[in-house]
Parts: structure tokens; C-alpha cells; sequence
């Protein structure tokens, strides 16, 4: 175990260096405000009392909250579909499809941005809002597919059984069964999707014509200055994400405890 | 629709049931009359076949050809939903995201019949689980699930139960327990039991209709006591229990019985105890019916007696011994003594005789070498 | 396995596979997108790297549908230094991530295992990142590495750095950025691999006389090759096409210019619409040389 000690010290302080820019966006969102964020004058409340005060880091961080929620919802359900297929189904050209789901995560961001904004230009289309929501449900189709991939195999099908033994008509089977049990699995893909759709920036900048999303309005305000509300707003979402994480890992150590205990 | 049959099950019938899956068949023409109210065992090694009847009569697959009848209804093409029939699945298979209530009220809430959960107590109260009715699937022992998945299918009062190896997940004394508790609630709801097992000593206890499968087939079938006294097929004799096998040629015929020749000795077996009367035939004996002799009995009538050879192996188990007698041109003898005395009676390397009642003999329909030939193949 | 990583479901029950017609309507609506979003554009791109400008329209950013081939030896001639540049950093972060990540996600799956509730939290820390935004994080570290920041005075006062010294704009940024950026995609997958790990194979492997040196790189490295492979995989193909890093609004300079930089440009810039695509093909191309290496040795059935 002594050896251990050498490894122990070495991790924690990657992970302090993996948190030191989260540390210095949350510290900066305190900063005493003035017309740029980068030097320290002092803690202050008021870029969080006044989190609104810049409409366009609002209407940034809006869009991305709804693209990011639109996104993950087509992606969560044509995923999940594909996900039931791959695992329940024997059928043609299956190495062709998983050659086709594995692609979009083995293609360059770059790569699939400037080849949607090209096939948006050649077909005309206008860019803006929806053309962004397309974009960000295909590069998360696969992340979904991977996630509740693993849940349905997970899942007996005796159970499902069960059910239309149990004189549950298929639409019941879905919703009474199947969907809860996948539910955990669904979940865990959306916050990934939402995660994902939230941060992206690459693809976003070739396909959102002069629709700005809170990166792409990060990456623009950054050669002038970055007001100190977008630091609010990255740390409200971050902060969300770390309670929602930790509660779900403190109920699943209490669920294990429980049954441990009972069983 | 399903609908609720009355309280004495009905009667299952399977005509000309053939199921094929890409690649393989896996039942062959089946053929089959469970009557109602009885407990009904299908036994056969794994693969034979009997999981697939079981899927086939729950709905889970259909067959390639033939018709399924419950209850002199045709009920081939309706989807599992719309059978009488509940499965108790090997697995259990309970929803693990639902309470031991809402499992058992499930199917009776889909049918939209009143009062469900106080159904489903009343079930739960059967099985003796009725404490544990707010518990997940997950927090109850596999004694306990294998209860609650009983009472899950009961509840419904199907006109037909099938229950796929439903004791293979418990340890043996659990099970000994649960094949008693089946049993009797068997007699107190008096429903129609399907029950399908590769364990015949469960099959044997359980059912008062045992059928052995085999490839697909149904070798035989009967009263446990029935296939086990006088089994008709080297597969069965070997099966249900242990069987000391032997073939030869019919030398004679008389009146009552025939002789068969086996390595020079002649043995008799009943007529009526023996499936064919000519030619070459395989005839056997149980272990536990055979005498070890240490020395040559006087010939009498009525008793077969075979011998000398020599014991190769004795191993105790308890209540009785284990003898392993090698008689040449035979072959390997089995024998089981009770243990009426301390220690062995004979050792190794002793010289012996067997004998047996006549009436205790039984003669098949196959050769046992063509079985195993067959089997090769 | 590969990204399935981020599944964390460990069970698999052997599920019998049968065929119907169900099938084709669950993969229809899925199958359909992707090919409409993802292969269509490549094709696109494609159609768009052989354009020519339009002889009728000389506004910036009009083309003609062509078939210049010459198009790639155009950009291969102008960019060839970029493009083999962009591999350089990329392939210098991916083995600085993979030294860095392996010891932590072996403390955090074979260390820590004995202690849930700190090998949970462990956990949380190292996806926090994809909690906050990736471009406000690297924004921090180009504010830390400041001329006037904290870490050059500190350099400076040790004397190991000059006076007038500074890091952002140089290539050591762009690769830390590259490298800081990735920690967490490398370290996810070898964890999980990891964190199956039987450890009664350890003590077989020093019951069979063998030094912990060794049962580490003869039993412990080759069980978590999985894990190392899909990190790499996870962290050279976005590195080598990522500009955020590299661009001087964050950790580089003009010097430190990647290929996607490079496509951002003459895309957004220069609106030069066929050396972008032609670009990016040549990126695709270079980048799926080694994925497809990597399929070879594995079944596709493991991708995903």
C-alpha cells in the first residue's frame, strides 16, 4: 500500500490543476465589475445580483439552454430507438451501421462543421437557429446510442415478457416497463447530450449564420472584453450540474446501503 | 380476450406442433392432451425441447405449424395479452422498478378487474408474503421472489400455469420446501400446472402426469411411478433415475414371458412388462432391485440371477451403498444396497452374484446401442 | 468498447436476436438523420473542394460547380507545414494526456475502490470540466499565463524565466491547452477498464513469482489496453482538429496556427469555400488512417 502514496499525491494534484480554471471562472464571477474581467479589484455580489444586466449574454445563454433542450430530446428518442434495435434485432448491414453511428465521433469537429455549412450553403438554406439544432442532434445521436446501448443489454428481456404475459398490450409493455427500466440509462445519455450541445462551439460556428449561442458569443466577446455575467452564468450551470451529480451518487450509495441492509 | 377461467383451469391441447428456428428444429410434430386441473411436468435435459413448448403455449413464439387449443378454444394466433395462460419464468422476470403490490396487481389491473391491490394481498397472503408487499423485487430473497413471481401469476387465475423451471434458481433445500408449497397450492386453487423442468426428481414429486422429452419428441409419458416402474425407452431408463441395461437376443418365447440371452446367461423378463418379443431387444433392471450374493444361489424360478464378477468400486451415500460390479462380457453392473448393516457387506475386488425378481424386469422398445449410435451422429 | 466509456453499465444479459419488421421502423428515423446531417455534408464537401470561382460573379465567396482537382495540391502546396504541425500537437498532447491520466485513473479505479464515497467524488472531479464552458476555461488558463500573471512573475522571481518572457502565443500553451483539455477523455476510459479489473489477477500474477513492476506491465497495462486505446482515440482525433486553442484570441499566436485554424479561416475569412472543404477532406482522410487501423485489429461490433 506504501507505494500507493506516491500515485495518491500525484492524482490530487491533477485534479486540483484539472479545477484551477473552473476555480478562477467561478472567482471572477465576484470580480467588482468595470468594463473588462481579467484583473482582480475585489468580491463583490453584484455581477450576481444584476446576472441580467447584459441582454446579449442573456439571449446567448437562453439559446443555448433551448437548443441544448431540443437537441437532446430528438437525439434521446431516435438514439434510444436505434439503441433497442441494435441490441434486440438481428438485421442486414448492421457493421454498416455501426461503422455509421462510430463516424460522427471518430470526424474532426471542424471536419463536420465546415460540411454542413457547406451542404447548407449548396442547398441554400438559411442559417440560424434550427440549422443549429439539426446540427447538434446528429453529434449526439451517437453519444445516446452508446449510453442506452448498454442499459437495454442490460435489461432481461423475461421481463419485458412478463409483462405481455401479464395481459400487457405492446403500447403498455413500452410505457409500464420497458421506458422506466430504460429511463435510467435515457437520462444519463441526455445529460450527456445536453452537455454536449451546451459546450459545443466548433460545429455551432459554421452552421449558425448570426444566431449566437453562449460559446459562440464567448469566442466573439473574447477579443474584446467578456462581461463578468457570462462567468454568473457558466458558474450557475456548473454548479447545477455538480449538485445534480452528487445527489445522484449519494442516492444510488444509499439505495446500495439500503439493500445491503435489508437483504 | 382473456377471460378469467373457472376455478378447475382448462384443458391444454397441442396438434401437430412443429416449431422450426433458422437452423435447427426444435420440436417435431407434437402431439399432446393436458387435462384440466392436473399438474402436468415436462422433464427433458436442456435443448430438448421443453422451454420452446412452454414459450409456444404462452405466446412467446409461435409454431411453424399445428394449433394450440385451451380449453377447446384455438388460440394459435392471439398474442400472449390475450391468452388465460401466466407464466412463472425460470428468472422470475418481477419488474424491478415496481413494489412486490403493483408486480402481483399488474395482470389484473390490465384487465381492468376491480379492486386489484385487494387481490393482490389476497394472493400475497397464499404465498405468505403479504408483509413484504411494499418491498422492491430486489430486497427480497430468491425464495421470496420465486413466492411473489407465483403469486403474480396465480392472482389472475389463469386458465393454465406454466412454470419454466421456476425451483432451477434456489439451493436443494429450498427447494425441497418449494416443490411441497407448489404442490399445495396446487390443490388449493386447482388450477391446470404446466410445469417444465430438467430435474426429475422434482418432476416425479410434483406432477401427477410426468411426459419425458427428448429432440423435440415426447418418449414417454405417465404417472411418475409408471415411468420409473416400467420405462419403455433406453432414454427414459436412463433419465428417470439410473438403469441397468442389457441386450440380447429373444431366444425363447413362452406363454408369460421371454428369454433373453445375455453373455451366455438366460434372463426372463414378463411379456407384458416388455415392449417387443423378438429379435434383439434391450432389457433392464433398476439398481435398488438387484441382490449382491457372495456366493452362487441355487437356480430357481422367478429369479434371474447373473454372474460372478467383481465388485470394481463401493461408495456410500448414506442411506444406502453403491456397488460397481464388473460381469464379464456384460459389462458394468450397478447396484444399490440399503444400509441395513455397519460398513460394507462386500469389498473390492470381491467375487459376486446378482439377482432380481423376475417381475422387476422391464424390456424397451429401442436398443440401447442404436440410441447411442444415433446420438453420435 | 470504445466510447462506451460513458456508460458505466457493467452487466450484459445475452439477449436472443430475432428478426422483424419492428426493426427497420426503430432504426428508419435515426438511420435517415444520420445520413441526411452527417454523410450528405461529406459529400458536400466533396462537391464543394473541386469548385472553381464563378466566372459570371466575382463577389467574394461565389463558386461554380467543377471538378478542379487541383484545388488539394493547392492547399497541400500552401499548408503542407500546418497540417504536419497540427499532427505534432496533437500527438504530443495525446501521449502528455495519456502519462498524466494513466496513474490518476489507476488510483481512482484500483487505489480508491476500497473507499466508495472518495472514489465517487474523485469521479465528480474529473468530469467537472464538462460541466463549464470549454472556451471560459481556457480563457482562465490564457489570464494565469499572462504576461502579468501570476505563474510568469512567480518564474521570473526564481529567475527561471526572463524578464520580458512570456508563454501565451507559444507552442508549450498551445499543447498544455491541448493536453488540459483532454485530461478527462483519457482518463474516463482507462478508468473504466480499470476499475473491472479483477485484482485476484494481480495476486496470481505475484503468487506466480512475479515483482509488482512486472505483474503491472505484464497483466495490469494489457487488461486496460481497451481503456488506452478509446482514450487515445478520444483525445488525438478532436485535438488535431481543434482551433480554439490554438488561435491567438486564446493560447496561440499566427506561429502556432493548426489545420483548423487554417478551415476556420479561409471558411469564415476569406470565404474560400473549396480550399476549406479541400481542407478538411485532407484532415478526414490523414485522421481516419489510423481509426482504420484500429478497426482492422478490432471487431467493428466493439466500436461503439
Amino acid at each position: 500500500m506504501r507505494r500507493n502514496w506516491g500515485v495518491g499525491i500525484y492524482s490530487v494534484l491533477i485534479l486540483a490543476l484539472l479545477l484551477i480554471p473552473i476555480g478562477y471562472t467561478i472567482v471572477f464571477s465576484f470580480n467588482i465589475p468595470a468594463r473588462t474581467n481579467v484583473t482582480w479589484r475585489g468580491f463583490s455580489f453584484d455581477n450576481w445580483i444584476n446576472i441580467f444586466a447584459d441582454p446579449r449574454v442573456v439571449a446567448a445563454f437562453v439559446t443555448s439552454i433551448g437548443v441544448g433542450l431540443l437537441a437532446t430530446l430528438a437525439a434521446a428518442a431516435l438514439g434510444t430507438a436505434i439503441s433497442i434495435a441494435l441490441v434486440r434485432f438481428r438485421f442486414r448491414f448492421r457493421t454498416a451501421l455501426t461503422v455509421l453511428l462510430f463516424l460522427p465521433m471518430a470526424t474532426p469537429e471542424v471536419v463536420i462543421g465546415s460540411g454542413l455549412g457547406s451542404q447548407f450553403l449548396n442547398l441554400g438554406v438559411d442559417k440560424g437557429l434550427g440549422t443549429i439544432i439539426v446540427a447538434h442532434i446528429m453529434f449526439c445521436i451517437s453519444f445516446v446510442v452508446i449510453t442506452v446501448r448498454a442499459r437495454v443489454s442490460s435489461l432481461d428481456p423475461a421481463i419485458e415478457e412478463a409483462g405481455r404475459d401479464l395481459y400487457a398490450s405492446p403500447a403498455q409493455v413500452w410505457w409500464r416497463i420497458t421506458f422506466p427500466l430504460l429511463l435510467p440509462g435515457i437520462v444519463a445519455a441526455a445529460l450527456l447530450s445536453f452537455a454536449l450541445s451546451f459546450d459545443d462551439f466548433i460545429i455551432t460556428a459554421f452552421v449558425r449564420g448570426t444566431t449566437e449561442t453562449f460559446p459562440t458569443y464567448i469566442y466573439t466577446a473574447a477579443v474584446r472584453a467578456i462581461p463578468a455575467q457570462a462567468n454568473v452564468f457558466a458558474s450557475v450551470i456548473f454548479l447545477l450540474a455538480i449538485v445534480l451529480v452528487v445527489a445522484q451518487q449519494l442516492s444510488a450509495a444509499a439505495r446500495r446501503r439500503q439493500l445491503a441492509r435489508e437483504g | 380476450m382473456a377471460g378469467a377461467s373457472d376455478d378447475s383451469g382448462a384443458d391444454l391441447e397441442l396438434v401437430g406442433i412443429t416449431k422450426q428456428f433458422p437452423g435447427f428444429t426444435a420440436i417435431e410434430n407434437l402431439n399432446l392432451t393436458i387435462p384440466a386441473g392436473s399438474f402436468f411436468a415436462l422433464l427433458g435435459p436442456s435443448g430438448c425441447g421443453k422451454t420452446t413448448t412452454l414459450r409456444l403455449v404462452a405466446g412467446l413464439e409461435s409454431p411453424t405449424s399445428g394449433r394450440i387449443l385451451i380449453g377447446g378454444k384455438d388460440v394459435t394466433d392471439t398474442k400472449p395479452h390475450q391468452r388465460p395462460v401466466n407464466t412463472v419464468f425460470q428468472s422470475y422476470a418481477l419488474f424491478p422498478h415496481m413494489t412486490v403490490l403493483r408486480n402481483v396487481a399488474f395482470g389484473v389491473s390490465r384487465r381492468g378487474i376491480p379492486d386489484p391491490l385487494g387481490r393482490a394481498h389476497e394472493a400475497l397472503r397464499l404465498v405468505e408474503l403479504d408483509h413484504l408487499a411494499g418491498r422492491r423485487p430486489a430486497q427480497l430473497s430468491g425464495g421470496q421472489q420465486q413466492r411473489v413471481a407465483l403469486a403474480r401469476a396465480i392472482v389472475n387465475r389463469p386458465a393454465l400455469l406454466l412454470l419454466d423451471e421456476p425451483l432451477g434458481a434456489l439451493d436443494l433445500k429450498l427447494r425441497r420446501q418449494m416443490q411441497l408449497e407448489l404442490k399445495s397450492i396446487q390443490d388449493e386453487v386447482g388450477l391446470t400446472f404446466l410445469h417444465v423442468t430438467h430435474d426429475q426428481e422434482e418432476a416425479m414429486t410434483m406432477a401427477d402426469t410426468v411426459a419425458v422429452m427428448n429432440r423435440g419428441e415426447i418418449e414417454q409419458m405417465g404417472a411418475p411411478e409408471e415411468l420409473y416402474e416400467l420405462p419403455k425407452t433406453a432414454f427414459v431408463a436412463n433419465f428417470l433415475g439410473q438403469s441397468n441395461l442389457f441386450t440380447g437376443p429373444v431366444v425363447s418365447s413362452g406363454e408369460n414371458s421371454i428369454i433373453v440371452e445375455i453373455a451366455g446367461t438366460k434372463l426372463e423378463v414378463p411379456k407384458e412388462r416388455a415392449q417387443r418379443h423378438s429379435g434383439t431387444v434391450t432389457i433392464g433392471v433398476r439398481p435398488e432391485k438387484l441382490t449382491l450374493l457372495t456366493t452362487r444361489p441355487v437356480a430357481a424360478s422367478g429369479v434371474n440371477v447373473l454372474g460372478p464378477g467383481v465388485v470394481t468400486d463401493v461408495s456410500f451415500s448414506g442411506v444406502s451403498t453403491q456397488y460397481l460390479v464388473e460381469m464379464p462380457g456384460v459389462g458394468t453392473v450397478t447396484v444399490f444396497a440399503q444400509n441395513m448393516v455397519f460398513g460394507p457387506v462386500v469389498n473390492r475386488g470381491s467375487e459376486v452374484w446378482v439377482s432380481w425378481t423376475v417381475e422387476h424386469g422391464f424390456g424397451l422398445a429401442d436398443d440401447e446401442r442404436l440410441e447411442e449410435r444415433s446420438e453420435a451422429v | 468498447m470504445a466510447f462506451g466509456a460513458f456508460s458505466g453499465e457493467t452487466v450484459v444479459i445475452e439477449q436472443p436476436r430475432r428478426r422483424s419488421r419492428a426493426a427497420l421502423w426503430l432504426l428508419l428515423p435515426g438511420v435517415v438523420y444520420l445520413a441526411a446531417t452527417y454523410l450528405a455534408p461529406l459529400v458536400s464537401l466533396v462537391v464543394t473542394s473541386l469548385k472553381t470561382p464563378d466566372l459570371t460573379n466575382f463577389d467574394i465567396g461565389r463558386y461554380q460547380y467543377a471538378f478542379e482537382i487541383g484545388n488539394y495540391g493547392h492547399v497541400i502546396a500552401t499548408y503542407w507545414p500546418i497540417i504536419l504541425r497540427s499532427f505534432g500537437y496533437s500527438a504530443l498532447a495525446t501521449i502528455f494526456a495519456l502519462l498524466i491520466s494513466y496513474p490518476l485513473a489507476y488510483f481512482i479505479g484500483v487505489t480508491l475502490r476500497t473507499y466508495p464515497l472518495w472514489q465517487a467524488l474523485a469521479l465528480i472531479l474529473v468530469i467537472a470540466p464538462f460541466f463549464m464552458s470549454f472556451l471560459l476555461r481556457t480563457l482562465a488558463w490564457k489570464a494565469i499565463f499572462a504576461d502579468e500573471g501570476p505563474v510568469i512573475h512567480f518564474l521570473q522571481s526564481l529567475n527561471i524565466l526572463p524578464a520580458n518572457a512570456h508563454l501565451n502565443g507559444t507552442p508549450f500553451m498551445v499543447i498544455f491547452g491541448l493536453t488540459y483539455n483532454f485530461i478527462p477523455f483519457m482518463a474516463l476510459p482507462i478508468y473504466t477498464s480499470l476499475e473491472r479489473l479483477d485484482l485476484r489477477l494481480l495476486e496470481a500474477g505475484s503468487d506466480l513469482y512475479a515483482n509488482p513492476g512486472s505483474t503491472f506491465l505484464r497483466v495490469t497495462v494489457p487488461l486496460s489496453l481497451p481503456g488506452v486505446v478509446s482514450g487515445t482515440l478520444l483525445t488525438f482525433i478532436p485535438a488535431t482538429g481543434d482551433y480554439v486553442n490554438a488561435s491567438p484570441q486564446f493560447l496561440g499566436s499566427t506561429q502556432t496556427a493548426m489545420v483548423g485554424n487554417v478551415i476556420s479561416d479561409t471558411y469564415f475569412n476569406l470565404q474560400d469555400y473549396p480550399s476549406a472543404a479541400a481542407l478538411s477532406i485532407i484532415l478526414m482522410v490523414l485522421i481516419l488512417i489510423p481509426v482504420a487501423i484500429y478497426l482492422s485489429v478490432t471487431k467493428t461490433e466493439d466500436l461503439l
